[in-house]
């Protein structure tokens, strides 16, 4: 089912993309203190001995973070193993001990991979856990780090679980990136891992991106762009970064192996200017503590919970639509949506009725859903599939099945839908245009304006027991017929 | 195999550890520092590729603590022992340029 | 009446406080005094708070009086190493870069000592951050061996260790990393244990090397050592480094003897000593032989590593442990135009000579193209030593070896020479490599009058053996 379009930088190129997703893990405390993981909370609130590096603080882990690893890891398909800490030493002012506790060499999920809905698949690396940093706001100079007179730090970040899932660099086009990061994004919510919230850095991303002529297999040198935190950003970022690079190979220019970081005022990447040595981070384990060892029963029992993901929806959607296309299957395979599609695909509904219903009314409804519940749209959509209700009758139905918690035998009476399927409505249509004759010829002949005239007829002696759409339909099928036998 | 440092070790050394080192200083560390690394030379004369390394002595796993809301420290208490503050905030100089 | 309360230990103490034949208050006057004699020449201590000890001392009378009944160490006047964080004293590691700093949390063993009812006096001086063995690297003092001024005390805990022999206290905490609380008790001429990797929570105490570091007592009696033990072993949920054992029954054990125990006398660590040493070691092998003690002769020449490892592994945790002193959230700052410079600068200022070397040797050990030449070969030395240890308890309950290779030295004797002043620690940097116990215990003076320590080591969680053969010494060489 791949559908896969890759788009290169320029003519003859194309991008090595590999993304490191950072996503903070929905836990009540930090990942190793128990004061709150709370976001938007006054500055240093969040704050004790453990993370804000005070001596003679111990870190303890939190029991909580190591569980969405796991189903993280599961989700991703990756392998869970025995894992360790270890101490990655930098020093930067956010960072309250100087060094941040990450895992290096054997991270708790590693080799698995994710599949999108263009059917690519992708490879994860490793899924690791790691502790968030503090936040710096920066006074003077338009409140930019460069331009800073100086800077203040809040706490109450340092130590917020993360989890760090690193693709391989198998991401073909920023598209796919999108795609990437909105599929792992559904994912860690869908587990209930993260709230997905980009916009408030509960999943920040990080981009390695490097070009190569189309046909070359040699990776070449690549860049790091920081903190890329929509996905308007990254596809931006990643397109901006790549002409970059073609052009710098293009004019025979140096391509250096840099950090850079997104301008999203200017849409251009530059380089991050910061003075830092030659990246030496004297990775060593952990003595704080002891590695963590996931109990394999436990991974079964967490295997066994793991949530419908949206590549299952596909695959089943996939098996009795396979022509269907991409825009309508990731309409319809939304977690608001799916359970009524699924609902009608069991009942035996018509799948592409099914769809189609879905995707045109029922996504329009999702806001004042109310009263329908999935058992409910299939006794509609059941009424449209016997042909008891027209197309536009079932749309006046389903809005009203939303607002009215009564039975839908009850709501279609109250509506006054007895006429309904196409038959009927074009023997009342019939019947009315008989009784105007002269206008029925001058719309014959191709006077469209009469068409309102009777329509109106129809509507007057029918009321609601047709929808206007459909007495239209009929309208349009009567002169059909009516011109192919004169003809 | 004996590891020699140098004036350039150190001096980079110390820039990792965030010292400043006079010359002087750094004449003498190279010294002492080959000295104790010559100590440390009497590891390589046993052939230990059969011992795995050890990094702690502890060998149990999973310690971990329940995902519990554990009372914190008091924000004004904390700002008050630190060299600088504003704002509820901890206070530092900028982090880009020189001087 | 105050020399005759300075002689008492623990539990004599406590008996007398029970019958109201002494109260606290009195307790801590005939401290107060022997402080007032003793502390301008031997220099223990880095802050000292007597008003609020004899308020805490008062109080317990009064709850006393009332009926109520005290914990373990109930008006013991006690001391703890300046790299334990309390509430109510600065805690400085005896650094500049944390001068003034006062916690805003207190260890775990300092709430231990809280509850049995201990009455801290005070900080001691150490070696900063504990790097040293002779306590003569404290940015701030040189503490004098009380049995003569001009030596050292030991190191690092040599301020406890001074404390407790000069009597101005009658027990006090220590830690441990490569023999910083054997050591000064052998030098000081008391008694000092490094309990089991795990036994003590750690937390709260100033890390050097977290995978090394044990808090542990130093006290004057084998059996107050043992109380005081007793009283902070034990699970601690914030220490993910500390074991879940309960903590052993020290004292109700002490006097079983050992019968039958196989003690094995480590040879090559016997002949790195001066015969002195080794004539003091030789009488506590003899005391145990003749309670019954099964001896025999071993050589453990993987031990002679064990220095090589230590001096790679310890300076590398404490080039990252130490990192956080940044000038950043506590302590010192020194200005600077950038955040780098002003890191730069406090951190220039703030650590000691010593400090500076061991961080930098650390930061050599991990850095790129160095860490499996250094780092990874010094794991490979623990696991040579810990399985020699494995082979030897095999055939042995427990070794014998000296403490210290020789009795206390001179002040300024080793200070220019770190090379000689590490040597100090080859008899007990082992048991800190493998991470078991080891005590150490007073085995009689040299020809200068100066005490002389024998070292007992043990297997992991061995703590109750190592006390009963410890206390056969006491007893055998009175
Ligand atoms: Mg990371
Ligand atoms: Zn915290």
């Amino acid at each position: 089912m791949s559908s896969r379009t890759i788009a290169g930088p320029a003519r003859g190129w194309e991008y090595v993309i590999g993304l490191e997703v950072h996503t903070e893990l929905r836990t009540a405390t930090k990942l190793f203190c128990g004061c709150p993981n709370a976001f938007g909370e006054e500055p240093n609130t969040s704050i004790c001995p453990v993370c804000l590096g005070l001596p003679g603080s111990l870190p303890v882990m939190n029991a909580q973070a190591v569980d969405f690893a796991i189903r993280v890891g599961l989700a991703l398909n990756a392998t869970i193993q025995r894992s360790q800490f270890h101490r990655k030493n930098y020093f930067y002012p956010d960072m309250p001990k100087d060094f941040q506790i990450s895992q290096y060499d054997v991270p708790i999920n590693a080799n698995g991979h994710l599949e999108l809905p263009s059917g690519a698949v992708i490879g994860i690396e490793r899924a690791h856990l790691e502790e968030d940093t503090g936040k710096l706001v920066h006074r003077g100079g338009g409140g930019r780090i460069e331009s800073a007179e100086y800077s203040l730090i809040d706490y109450n970040r340092s130590g917020v679980p993360l989890l760090e899932i690193v693709s391989a660099p198998d991401i073909r086009d920023p598209e796919e990136a999108k795609e990437y990061v909105a599929e792992l994004r559904s994912i860690l919510v869908a587990v209930g891992a993260s709230d997905g919230r980009m916009e408030e850095g509960s999943l920040r991303v990080d981009a390695n991106v490097s070009v190569r002529p189309v046909g070359e297999t040699q990776m070449r040198t690549r860049v790091e762009i920081k903190n890329l935190n929509s996905l308007r950003s990254l596809t931006r970022a990643l397109e901006f970064e790549g002409r970059r690079q073609v052009q710098l190979y293009e004019d025979g220019e140096a391509m250096l192996q840099q950090t850079r970081f997104w301008d999203e005022a200017r849409a251009v990447t530059g380089a991050l200017r910061l003075k830092e040595e030659a990246n030496d981070y004297r990775y060593f384990p952990e003595p704080d503590l002891p590695p963590v060892a996931p109990d394999p029963l436990v991974i079964e029992a967490r295997r066994s919970e793991l949530p419908e993901f949206l590549s299952t929806r596909r695959a089943q959607l996939a098996d009795v639509l396979p022509e269907l296309s991409r825009d309508l299957r990731e309409t319809v395979i939304t977690d608001e949506c799916w359970p009524y599609l699924r609902a009608a695909l069991d009942a035996n509904i018509t799948p592409h009725r099914a769809v189609a219903r879905c995707a045109n009314e029922l996504v329009a409804l999702l806001d004042e859903i109310g009263a329908l519940s999935p058992s409910r749209f299939v006794e509609v959509l059941a009424l449209e599939d016997e042909g008891k209700l027209g197309a536009s009758q079932v749309k006046v139905l389903l809005r009203e099945a939303c607002l009215d918690p009564l039975a839908i035998p009850e709501l279609v009476a109250k509506l006054g839908f007895t006429a309904s399927d196409a038959d009927a409505v074009k023997a009342m249509v019939a019947e009315v245009v008989a009784s105007c004759t002269q206008e029925w010829s001058r719309y014959l002949a191709g006077d469209e304006k009469v068409a309102g005239f009777l329509l109106g007829q129809v509507m007057r002696r029918y009321g609601r027991q047709i929808s206007g759409s459909d007495a239209r339909q009929a309208l349009t099928r009567l002169a059909e017929e009516a011109r192919a036998e004169s003809s | 195999m004996t590891y020699r440092i140098d004036q350039a070790d150190v001096a980079h050394i110390a820039k990792l550890a965030r010292l400043s080192l006079s010359d002087d200083e750094i004449d003498s560390y190279q010294n002492s520092l080959s000295r104790i690394l010559e100590v440390i030379d009497v590891m390589n004369s046993e052939d230990l590729s059969g011992f795995a390394p050890m990094d702690h002595p502890l060998e149990t796993v999973n310690l971990l603590r329940e995902d519990l809301v554990v009372p914190g420290l008091d924000r004004a208490e904390v700002l008050e022992a630190a060299p600088s503050a504003e704002d509820n905030y901890f206070r530092v100089p900028r982090i880009l340029g020189s001087s | 009446m105050n020399d005759e309360i300075l002689d008492w230990g623990i539990r004599e103490l406590q008996r007398r406080l029970e019958s109201a034949e002494v109260s606290a208050v009195e307790v801590l006057e005939a401290y107060q005094e022997q402080i007032a004699i003793q502390e301008p020449e031997v220099d223990a201590f880095l802050s000292l708070d007597l008003e609020a000890a004899r308020r805490r001392a008062s109080y317990q009378d009064e709850r006393r009086a009332r009926g109520e009944r005290l914990g373990r160490l109930a008006g013991v006047p006690v001391v703890l190493k300046d790299n334990l964080c309390t509430i109510n004293f600065p805690t400085t590691a005896a650094s500049k870069i944390l001068d003034g700093w006062v916690p805003p949390y207190n260890a775990t063993v300092v709430d231990r000592l809280d509850e049995e009812d201990a009455i801290v006096l005070g900080k001691t001086n150490l070696d900063e951050f504990a790097m040293g063995s002779s306590t003569e690297n404290s940015a701030f003092k040189i503490t004098r061996n009380p049995h003569d001024l001009d030596r050292v005390p030991g190191g690092s805990s040599g301020g406890s260790a001074a404390a407790v022999a000069s009597r101005m206290a009658l027990a006090g905490l220590g830690s441990d990393t490569g023999g910083s609380i054997r050591q000064p008790a052998a030098l000081t001429g008391i008694v000092g244990l490094k309990p089991t990797y795990g036994r003590v929570s750690r937390y709260g105490l100033l890390a050097f090397a977290s995978s090394l570091d044990q808090i542990g007592p130093l006290a004057a009696s084998v059996e107050d050592t043992a109380l005081v033990a007793e009283c902070i072993m034990g699970h601690d949920p914030r220490d993910a480094t500390s074991l879940q054992e309960a903590p052993p029954q020290l004292l109700g054990s002490l006097s079983q003897g050992v019968q039958g125990i196989r003690i094995g006398v480590v040879t090559n660590l016997i002949e790195a000593a001066n015969p002195e040493v080794q004539a003091g070691v030789e009488a506590a092998i003899q005391a145990l032989a003749r309670a019954g003690a099964i001896v025999e002769e071993v050589a453990l020449k993987e031990l002679a590593y064990g220095l090589a490892a230590y001096y790679v592994v310890a300076p590398a945790e404490a080039s990252s442990n130490l990192a956080r002193y940044d000038g950043v959230r506590y302590g010192l700052r020194e200005p600077g135009v950038t955040v780098e410079e002003m890191m730069i600068a406090t951190r220039t200022k703030g650590f000691g000579p010593e400090v500076k070397r061991r961080i930098m040797l650390g930061t050599y050990a991990l850095s790129a193209g160095y860490y499996d030449a250094f780092y990874v070969t010094a794991q490979r030395v623990r696991t040579f030593v810990r399985e020699a240890f494995a082979r030897a308890y095999v055939s042995f309950d427990l070794l014998i070896a000296p403490t210290s290779p020789t009795t206390a030295f001179r002040i300024g004797e080793r200070s220019n020479d770190p090379v000689e002043m590490y040597r100090s620690d080859v008899c007990t940097i082992p048991s800190n490599l493998s991470g078991d116990p080891a005590i150490s215990v007073p085995a009689g003076v040299d020809a200068d009058g100066l005490p002389i320590g024998v070292q007992l080591l043990g297997p992991a969680l061995s703590e109750q053996v190592l006390f009963r053969a410890a206390f056969v010494i006491e007893e055998g060489l009175h």
